[in-house]
């Protein structure tokens, strides 16, 4: 018969076992070899009957709290070395996170019609719808309606592109004024953004290129309110708050009085560079109130309603925005220079 | 229009340096392009008279010159030009002296013979482009003054690029008049006082079509010097203006061009047969021209003839015939007013440009003839000599030019620029302007001057004043518009959405010409006869598109041959197609792609881009659009694709668009991959698809049945999914084409098709023999409508 030593010496044997077992088969073998059925532990507990009745129940709690110790312990050991075994499993899933993604990637906008959307897009805030007009034009909407009659010393600035019916390709965003108008009544407050030809091509000309129209009829609209909207959008295009803009008189037939806007050069600041040609200076757009004569064309009331147009080249605003430096890139549709606008 | 500062100066002098003015300037309307010194910089370049001139004892073409520059002795310079003379008042570059170009005089032996400083040439001192010889001063220049300081060249050339409207600044007297009104300084004019004739000549003049001369005032001259030296001084003011000098009379009629602004012509009185006569050309009649031209005119050109012939086109050019020459001393000067209407276009014409018709096309002062003429006259007397005749007028009055009188509310102006002047601001620019003022109870009667051709309505008059006011003295303010916002339809095709779900998906947008080489157009769209240029810039860009395929399939090869591999363009734009006389501009958005589907990358097998490839991209595009469901893909043939691999895109059986590979062969004249797919749709049939119309949730499980069937090949997916769809009915969710298969298997002209049927009831979870008897329905369908049998 076994004394307390006995059973001391029993518990010390298992918790060492258990500690010693490094993995869960070991540990399952300790379990059953101390706590099993057979196990040295029960063995003791079924020997309990042979001692004497007055000591059996100290006897028989002393086996029990050496047995929940060990389940203890063997719990434990057995979360430590799952616990354990994961970890070891996790370590050899590791995956690369820097290898780039799988699949298709995204491609890139066309710098122009990146540029025309946030025209778009800042003009549909000011409250402009977007129209647009064939560039097939005849010579009434392209010039007669914008009071650029034939032989008109300025149809000499528009390098013409005919047809042999005498239709030709729209030189300007304009006739979409005449057409809008001529179809609906006022107010109007439109954008009409578009391909636009010019019979020319060097350096810095392209054959086709892309103009922005704007126009507003109401029946209260000033040249004061017309610099209102170009400072809103030109410092809103180049986030620029204090952007500083110059509005110098010029002439096109369709508007008096006339302005051309000058930005100050958004590549030095004003300081002069080789962008602005040292002026300091960029012509981005022309603009004026509508000639009285072109509400005429459209039976328009020229003593009620008031307008102010203005007209934008948007290959120059992108190269002022991006940096690009030659015209032609933009019609060689090379995806080395399409990538960059991604 | 150029000109020098200085002579400018002279008659309106403003307390602004040249930079100041030259911005003032361009800020008023008048836009300064050039800002150029009148001469290059040189120093230590005197006025040297020529005492002696000698032969070089050792060479030919040199000669030893001693040359008095107001030292005590005076220097032995060598000199090469054949012209110098003794007696010449010179320019001499002293020992020292720094020339154009930064070219150092240094003392110099030639040929054994010491020369001590050089005679110097106009081009050598920057003065003329080229030069025969030294240059010859008048005989009295000043001996020993610097040169630069007599010829007064430091100055300016100011060149002003002037819009069409503002003919009346292209003369000294119109820029004065607005540098005087923008520094509200007085303006100097020359003093123009006629000149009495002194002989009785006189050639009667007839206009016979006063409408487009309604002035012409003409004179004699008799007895000039044809070999009077034009004055240094106008020699200058010409060059400083960019003309050369030509001869006195040329010189003098060009001069009073720039001064005044009215264009003048000299006549050999001698060619003159007769009296003038201003009338329309006979159709066919010829003219040699002073550019030794001869033009054939048409019946609508004014010319200047005498009782025989042509002398002259009127307003633009002389003719050959009656030019003066070295030998003419008898003239008759012209000075007239031609109408802008009868002038404009007509030397475009005759592929000519000339000062007189760029004035005369925009507007001349009416009045200013006169004026001109005696000022020619006087400063010819005074450097030719020679009487006058009378000036001889004819005119008709009832078609000159009247000035406008124009009603100027004063709150119009302010309606107008959204700035409120005061009258007395108003009255003092439109003064200064030259206009005349009389109050109204609403504001002004104001008549402009009568070379202001582009003030004619009240509006002008207000643009007027905001120019000289500044425009950048007009508030800025914010518009209260009551403009209605039109808002896009939410079912309109939206071209930005469907632009970047191309670009969320892989593609670049291209951007091409609208015109192509027609070549390219036959090859790619044969049965469209595409609409030609007249004035194309060169055959590779002469005729529309009628297609956006040929430009992308260019922009395709050009990638390919940059050793770009995978390359997806796209582009929307119109494409221009006609049909009988009608005209159909049409957008579209087309795309062209091949090469790898996927970017080259570890993780995904590279495949070629094949048509299903771009058919999921046009269905996501169809599917932005809400159109998906009612676009169906029909198998039919285009010149440009490959017959078993193309589609036409149809909606409600209407054609809309095309998908396939390009046709073998087109790629081999192309030489482009036969891998190319392209698709092309007409957005104007994509829009207006249906707007999503909600229909509940089924709370029960859905049931998955899949069925393997074999077909003969040609059946398409799209029979059997009507079929399917048809005999399955409402208890179908979704149909799963979930594998093709083609091969031994299935033995040839065969397919195999896996479908899986989802099916899902709204009110109940279903039973198995609902989902049998569906799956027996579909069967018994597939196989009497497609011959399809289930798969072992």
């Amino acid at each position: 018969m076994s004394d307390g030593n006995d059973l001391d010496a029993l518990r010390d044997a298992a918790l060492a076992a258990i500690t010693a077992a490094d993995d869960l088969t070991a540990l399952d073998r300790v379990r059953v070899e101390f706590l099993g059925k057979q196990g040295l532990l029960t063995a003791q507990l079924k020997r309990l009957g042979a001692l004497p009745a007055p000591e059996r129940p100290a006897a028989g709690q002393a086996i029990n709290r050496v047995k929940a110790a060990l389940q203890t312990a063997v719990e434990a050991r057995k979360a430590a070395l799952e616990h354990a075994a994961l970890r070891a499993r996790l370590a050899t899933e590791r995956i690369d996170v820097t290898l780039p993604g799988r699949g298709r990637q995204p491609g890139a906008a066309h710098p122009v019609t990146r540029t025309l959307e946030r025209i778009e897009q800042l003009f549909a805030n000011a409250g402009f719808s977007v129209e647009e007009g064939p560039e097939i034009e005849d010579d009434y909407h392209n010039f007669e309606a914008l009071n650029i009659p034939a032989h008109h010393p300025a149809r000499a600035m528009h390098d013409t592109f005919y047809f042999a019916d005498g239709r030709l390709l729209r030189t300007h965003t304009s006739p979409v004024q005449i057409r809008v108008m001529e179809q609906r009544q006022p107010p109007f407050r439109v954008i009409a953004p578009g391909r636009v030809y010019r019979c020319d091509s060097d350096l810095t000309h392209t054959p086709m290129f892309h103009q922005v129209e704007g126009f507003l009829v109401d029946e209260q609209a000033t040249f004061a309110d017309l610099k209102g909207v170009l400072y809103d959008f030109l410092r809103n295009f180049f986030e620029d708050d204090a952007l500083k803009l110059r509005f110098r008189p010029s002439y096109f037939p369709f508007t008096e009085p006339s302005a051309e806007v000058d930005v100050q050069c958004v590549k030095c600041g004003g300081g002069g560079c080789r962008v602005c040609k040292q002026t300091g200076w960029l012509e981005v757009l022309g603009c004026g109130m509508i000639h009285p004569a072109v509400l005429g064309h459209v039976h328009i009331d020229a003593e009620r309603w008031l307008g102010y147009a203005f007209g934008m080249g948007v290959e120059r605003l992108a190269m002022l925005r991006y940096g690009i430096d030659d015209i032609r890139l933009y019609f060689e549709n090379d995806l080395r220079f399409l990538r960059q606008f991604a | 229009m150029r000109f020098s500062e200085a002579w400018l100066r002279e008659w309106v002098d403003p307390p602004l340096d040249t930079q100041a003015l030259a911005d003032q300037l361009s800020l008023s309307g008048l836009e300064v392009d050039a800002l150029e010194p009148a001469a290059p910089a040189f120093s230590g370049v005197v006025i040297g008279h020529v005492q002696r001139v000698q032969a070089h004892p050792d060479a030919a073409k040199l000669r030893v010159c001693e040359v008095d520059i107001g030292d005590a002795e005076p220097l032995g310079i060598v000199c090469g030009a054949a012209n110098v003379a003794a007696g010449q008042r010179v320019p001499v570059a002293t020992v020292g002296a720094r020339l154009p170009g930064d070219f150092k005089i240094k003392r110099a032996k030639l040929r054994g013979v010491a020369s001590h400083g050089m005679i110097c040439s106009a081009a050598e001192l920057g003065l003329a482009e080229s030069a025969d010889g030294i240059m010859v001063l008048p005989g009295d220049a000043p001996v020993g003054e610097d040169l630069r300081a007599w010829m007064a060249l430091d100055d300016q050339c100011i060149e002003l690029d002037l819009t069409p409207d503002r003919a009346d600044c292209l003369s000294i007297a119109g820029v004065a008049r607005d540098v005087g009104v923008l520094n509200r300084v007085d303006v100097r004019a020359p003093r123009v006082m006629p000149v009495a004739p002194a002989v009785d000549d006189a050639v009667a003049v007839e206009l016979t079509a006063p409408a487009a001369c309604p002035r012409y005032l003409c004179r004699v001259i008799r007895g000039v010097d044809p070999n009077a030296p034009t004055p240094l001084w106008m020699c200058e003011r010409l060059r400083r203006s960019g003309l050369r000098p030509l001869g006195i009379a040329v010189d003098v009629t060009n001069y009073v061009l720039l001064e005044l602004g009215q264009p003048m012509h000299a006549f050999d009185l001698a060619r003159i047969d007769g009296g003038i006569t201003v009338r329309l050309a006979h159709a066919g009649e010829s003219l040699a021209l002073l550019n030794g031209e001869t033009a054939t005119l048409g019946a609508d050109t004014l010319v200047i003839a005498d009782r025989a012939k042509a002398l002259a086109l009127a307003g633009i050019m002389g003719g050959a015939d009656s030019a003066v020459g070295p030998a003419t001393r008898d003239l008759l000067l012209e000075s007239a007013f031609f109408a802008p209407a009868a002038i404009a276009g007509k030397a475009r014409g005759y592929g000519l440009h000339t000062d007189a018709s760029h004035r005369f096309e925009r507007g001349v002062d009416p009045t200013g003839c006169a004026r001109a003429m005696e000022r020619a006259t006087a400063l010819l007397l005074a450097v030719a000599g020679g009487e006058a005749g009378p000036v001889v007028e004819a005119a008709a009055a009832d078609q000159l030019p009247a000035p406008p009188v124009i009603a100027l509310r004063r709150r119009r102006i302010e309606q107008v620029l959204g700035l409120g002047l005061d009258s007395a601001a108003v009255a003092d620019i439109l003064g200064r302007l030259g206009m005349r003022l009389t109050d109204t109870d609403a504001g002004w009667q104001v008549v402009p001057p009568s070379g202001r051709f582009d003030i004619r309505l009240e509006v002008d008059v207000i643009a007027e004043l905001g120019r000289v006011h500044g425009y950048d003295r007009i508030p800025v303010t914010h518009a209260r518009s009551a403009a209605v916002t039109r808002a896009p339809l939410e079912m309109a095709y939206d071209p930005a959405r469907a632009r970047r779900v191309l670009l969320d998906r892989g593609w670049f947008e291209a951007v091409t010409y609208s015109f192509v080489s027609p070549e390219l157009a036959r090859l790619i769209d044969p049965e469209q006869t595409p609409l030609a240029l007249a004035n194309p810039l060169s055959a590779e860009l002469s005729v529309m598109r009628t297609s956006l395929w040929p430009g992308l399939l260019q922009a395709l090869r050009q990638n390919l041959a940059r050793q770009q591999g995978r390359v997806w363009l796209f582009e929307a734009g119109l494409r221009f197609c006609t049909d009988g006389d009608q005209l159909h501009q049409e957008p579209m958005l087309a795309g062209a792609a091949v090469g790898p589907v996927l970017p080259e990358q570890w993780g995904a097998p590279a495949r070629e881009t094949d048509f299903f490839d771009v058919k999921a991209d046009v269905e996501a595009l169809l599917a932005v659009a809400g159109a998906a469901d009612e676009v169906s893909f029909v198998p039919a043939a285009h010149p440009a694709l490959h017959p078993g691999q193309c589609a036409r895109l149809e909606r409600h059986g209407r054609a809309m668009g095309w998908i396939g590979a390009i046709h073998p062969s087109l790629a081999a004249q192309l030489d482009l991959p036969v891998t190319v797919q392209l698709f092309e749709l007409a957005t104007a049939a994509l829009g207006g698809g249906s707007r999503p119309a909600f229909a509940g949730v089924s709370k029960f499980p859905s049931i998955r049945r899949d069925l393997a069937i074999v077909v003969a090949a040609d059946v398409s997916f799209d029979t059997v999914r009507s079929v399917v769809r048809a005999a399955a009915g409402a208890l179908l969710r979704d149909l799963v084409l979930f594998d093709v298969y083609v091969g031994e298997k299935v033995g040839p002209g065969r397919k195999s098709m896996a479908l899986g049927l989802i099916l899902q009831d709204v009110s109940q979870t279903l039973r198995d023999d609902d989902v049998a008897a569906v799956v027996a329905r579909v069967l018994a369908a597939l196989q009497r409508e497609t011959g399809a049998e289930l798969r072992a």
